[in-house]
């Protein structure tokens, strides 16, 4: 990969409470690929990665995309290209079909348009029919919350998701749906879309990745060779 | 206006005897509040007589320096109070709570003196510019303190929206709307229902202590009037600007939500 990084973090450190979070942290992503960040409860990885989306702040160390830094007027620019996936989704007010819609209120995304079509493509392929968007939001699974939130963030067309253990509270059949949705994503432009999937399960940083990064008290280990 | 009926220090210690009712079902109950309550008669009539002696010796002196004075303790001691009543703190909570109440509290009056009461002898009269400022910190108080209370809980009980929302590229202030608004709201509830039923259900202190001191009724009506209208615009003013200092306190201007800022008071 001669190309520069997409998303780049240099010597990122964050401590707190007298704790170091993250340890001199380092970490390239490149157009195309699709870490998997592996590492026991409490190493950091869920802190990264809201880090590497500009939710955390850091202590020391630099955070570029695209080669370059991120400022102040750039933030939510940035985040509207780079965005970071909760472990659980938050719940809202209202239909699914509002809470889709939720990004089209924001500045940073006031010249997009909303498409209908393409989100009932979308629950069609993991069996939801049109209905599923007038049903309240609140009263959703777990499962569906988790395939909102997805859609919600793809449908902005995104170059990098950053993926927080999406599917841990998740059953097989959701797990699938999440896993196919995000592959669908990327396989419409695999050469420039990348995304970091943090997984406690090695079968599915397995599955879904090319790459792989450990990670064990706030430091990152062994790079995988992609697969 | 010496149409009162002047009060002799007997006169008022046989209305202080009704305290002693709230003794009685406080003993009958158990309620165990005796103490608080000798407590309380007790700071009403020292903080009272205290306020008595400082307004005439203001009024005597009746210089602006004094004026601004006074007016600094009030408001010092109204942001304070503001700040105390949240049960969410945050580092430079006093500090914003006292900004707004400042801000709003002092350029409403100031309008009301200089505007309103154009042919006053003096813009800063002291027994008109203290008493109408008093009257406004101690309604703004409760607008701010109920806006900051209602914002900071409503921050952290709806964290994974406003966090989504921001994951999604909101800026604060399109992540923070729904609290912002919700703060607000609260904060200025208070004063449209009293307005609602101001003279129905209640007749304000202010107006009632006018008449009584021989006012004409019509004439103490309006100077009410004029006393609604400076509270609610200064609460409205208040609570909006503590809303918005504190949600710059609170996000960065990166947009972040710095959420461990944000403590129990107890802890």
């Amino acid at each position: 990969m001669t190309q520069p990084p997409l998303l780049s973090a240099c010597g990122i450190k964050r401590s707190a409470n007298g704790r170091l979070l993250l340890d001199d942290v380092s970490l390239d992503l490149h157009c195309g690929e699709r870490l998997g960040l592996v590492g026991p409860t409490g190493c950091g990885k869920s802190l990264l990665l809201r880090t590497l989306a500009m939710l955390e702040p850091i202590d020391s160390g630099t955070l570029s995309w695209r080669s370059g830094w991120v400022d102040h007027q750039h933030a939510t620019a940035f985040r509207s290209e780079v965005i970071y996936l909760h472990q659980r989704a938050a719940r809202f007010e209202g239909t699914v079909d509002s809470v889709l819609k939720l990004p089209y209120q924001l500045r940073v995304h006031r010249d997009r348009q909303f498409d209908r079509a393409w989100i009932v493509d979308r629950l069609a392929s993991v069996g939801r029919d049109p209905d599923f968007l007038s049903q309240p939001h609140e009263q959703l699974s777990g499962g569906e919350t988790q395939i909102v939130a997805l859609l919600r963030a793809i449908q902005l067309s995104p170059k990098v998701l950053l993926l927080d253990e999406p599917t841990s509270a998740l059953d097989q059949v959701s797990t699938q749906q999440i896993e196919s949705i995000v592959m669908q994503w990327y396989q419409q432009d695999p050469e420039s879309n990348a995304f970091i999937w943090v997984s406690h399960d090695p079968s599915q940083a397995a599955r879904v990745a090319n790459s792989a990064i450990s990670m064990r008290s706030g430091k990152l280990q062994t790079e995988g060779s992609p697969a | 206006m010496t149409e009162y009926v002047e009060l002799t220090n007997t006169q008022v210690g046989l209305a202080a005897l009704l305290i002693v009712i709230n003794g009685v079902v406080s003993i009958l109950l158990r309620l165990r509040l005796e103490k608080t309550l000798l407590i309380a008669s007790v700071r009403t009539v020292v903080q009272l007589s205290l306020v008595g002696l400082v307004l005439s010796w203001v009024f005597a002196v009746d210089r602006l320096i004094v004026v601004v004075g006074i007016a600094t303790v009030m408001t010092l001691v109204a942001g304070f109070a503001a700040a105390g009543r949240s049960k969410r703190i945050f580092p430079g909570i006093r500090l914003i709570a006292t900004t707004s109440v400042l801000t709003c509290a002092w350029l409403l009056t100031v309008y009301v003196l200089l505007v309103v009461f154009e042919d006053l002898p003096k813009w800063y009269e002291p027994q008109y510019a203290i008493p109408l400022l008093g009257m406004v910190l101690g309604n703004t108080l409760n607008g701010i303190s109920v806006g900051l209370s209602t914002l900071t809980e409503s921050l952290v009980r709806s964290r994974e929206q406003v966090e989504t929302l921001i994951a999604l590229g909101a800026t604060r202030w399109e992540a923070a709307a729904e609290p912002m608004r919700e703060a607000v709201r609260t904060g200025m509830i208070p004063i449209v229902n009293s307005m609602m039923v101001v003279g129905l259900v209640s007749l304000p202190g202010m107006m009632t202590g006018q008449v009584i001191s021989g006012m004409d009724p019509a004439q103490a009506v309006r100077y009410q009037i004029v006393i609604m209208f400076l509270i609610a615009g200064a609460t409205a003013l208040g609570t909006v600007s503590v809303v918005v200092l504190s949600v710059r306190q609170l996000f960065d201007t990166d947009h972040r939500f710095k959420f461990e800022l944000i403590r129990s008071r107890d802890s």
